[in-house]
């Protein structure tokens, strides 16, 4: 399979590649890690005039934790960045949890953690993580950087809100208040295989007290879901068997699986509450050790 | 009648755009043109005839064109050409001497790790890539690291015997 022609420039900095945006009009596409862009190019999905490739641009494969919590990932970081790092096993464990799971173990040299997040996959780790987190995505563009919410980035299924000449140059996940906990658990019928259910999971916790809770789902619905809502059950008061039991069965309803040669859309349902579940009580077991 | 492998050629007509580009290939500079759509595993089968790295699945699933960029494994369906201007290759043929096998194809050999033989070239480099950071992996380390490639022949039991029995004969060198 052979991708359909078109130009090549790998410049070396962002002003020079949003410079090859705006000359492509909406036919330029940017090629990071292109592990999902290769393939699409390969089966025609999509076939734009020009691929900018960024792999060229030093200092964008950073990994920056701040004093307060505050974590931000280049868009050059790679999967196995993710996985590698030491400091986010603690610093940040939704994504620490997450990050053996994506793709395959070569898959995760080359894909990158932006790159995933902007292709907007309803399957995809990164969003669903990157959601139950609430962070953002920092863009630039000819008139310089905006932020842009998870919650307004991703506009459905493999649509993100770039514009065409605007590059996502960072993710950003705010500081926590409190100590971040969370996990990520992913059923798939084999490593590589897209997401049967995944289950994304982001609390803050203070004074035993849950004082954030974020919560996103991959592959239950047309697009990455955001069952923030469906978790605030959780919030304002320590983690109970009560409160996970009503955070599991509202995150259970706010997902919109699908019938299909994974399981039925009443199995995927299940598998959410069981995976919410667990992770809470996972946290809750761990806190009372702490504790 | 013309296959789907000639619509791509290594050398496209001479209307069509082309880059030069440079690559480290198993230790050797090879120069070429390259149009941008040229993946880096038909470059490297039929643009330098090193056909030991194989195209399986094509859809960047089955890891039979795993190769080592820079050191570390990727799928060579999933790079273009292009993107290798400068950097390193290691393809399966650049694991054995001109007198002696690598440790890992060694090691494929006495532990029976391949029928068919198709996936084993992206088996290898994914297995180098692991024993040069962990040279002494459990099986799970070891069964986890190659997950990113397809077996339909062996069960994978003798893959990861072949690999581990590669990683004894390694540090066994190493001492």
């Amino acid at each position: 399979m052979y991708p359909s022609r078109f130009g090549y420039e790998a410049p070396k900095s962002i002003e020079e590649a949003i410079g090859y945006l705006t000359a492509g009009a909406g036919e330029a596409k940017i090629l990071a890690g292109g592990q999902s862009l290769v393939p699409m190019l390969k089966l025609r999905f999509a076939a734009p005039e020009m691929l900018v490739d960024i792999n060229s641009i030093p200092g964008l494969d950073y990994i920056n934790i701040g004093a307060d919590g505050s974590i931000r990932i280049g868009a050059l970081v790679r999967h196995e960045d993710i996985e590698r790092s030491e400091e986010l096993k603690t610093a940040q464990p939704t994504l620490a949890a997450a990050a053996h799971l994506v793709a395959d173990p070569i898959v995760r040299t080359r894909g990158t953690f932006v790159g995933s997040v902007c292709h907007a996959d309803p399957q995809g780790d990164w969003a669903a993580a990157m959601t139950a987190l609430g962070g953002h995505i920092v863009v630039q563009g000819p008139k310089g950087k905006r932020e842009i919410a998870m919650k307004d980035f991703v506009l459905g299924p493999f649509q993100n809100a770039l514009a065409f000449n605007e590059i996502a140059i960072e993710a950003v996940i705010p500081a926590p208040q409190g100590t971040p906990v969370g996990s990520y658990l992913k059923l798939e019928r084999r490593v590589g295989d897209f997401a049967t259910a995944s289950v994304a999971v982001a609390l803050n916790i203070q004074g035993g007290n849950v004082v954030r809770a974020g919560i996103a789902l991959a592959g239950v619905g047309g697009r990455t879901i955001d069952a923030t809502e469906a978790a605030s059950v959780l919030v304002g008061k320590p983690l109970s068997e009560d409160s996970i039991l009503a955070a599991a069965e509202a995150v259970a309803a706010a997902a919109e699986p699908r019938t299909d040669h994974r399981g039925s859309s009443d199995y995927k349902r299940q598998i959410v509450k069981t995976f919410v579940s667990r992770i809470l009580t996972g946290i809750a077991n761990s806190e009372q050790k702490v504790a | 009648m013309s296959s789907l492998y000639d619509e791509v050629t290594p050398t496209p007509p001479s209307d069509v755009p082309t880059r030069r580009v440079t690559i480290d290939v198993n230790g050797e500079p090879r120069t070429v043109d390259v149009e941008p759509r040229l993946l880096l595993a038909h470059l490297l089968r039929q643009g330098l005839k090193m056909t030991g790295t194989h195209t399986g699945c094509d859809t960047t699933n089955c890891g039979a064109c795993t190769v080592l960029f820079d050191g570390r494994p990727i799928k060579s369906c999933t790079m273009l050409a292009v993107q290798a201007d400068g950097h390193s290759v290691e393809t399966v043929e650049g694991l054995a001497s001109a007198s002696e096998l690598h440790p890992i194809q060694e090691g494929f050999k006495q532990e029976h790790g391949l029928h068919c033989g198709f996936c084993t070239p992206g088996m290898m480099l994914a297995a180098k890539a692991l024993l040069e950071e962990n040279p002494n992996p459990t099986e799970d380390e070891v069964r986890w690291a190659l997950s990113g490639n397809l077996c339909r022949c062996t069960g994978y039991q003798n893959i990861v015997k072949s690999v581990l029995w590669a990683a004894e004969k390694m540090r066994a060198e190493s001492n």
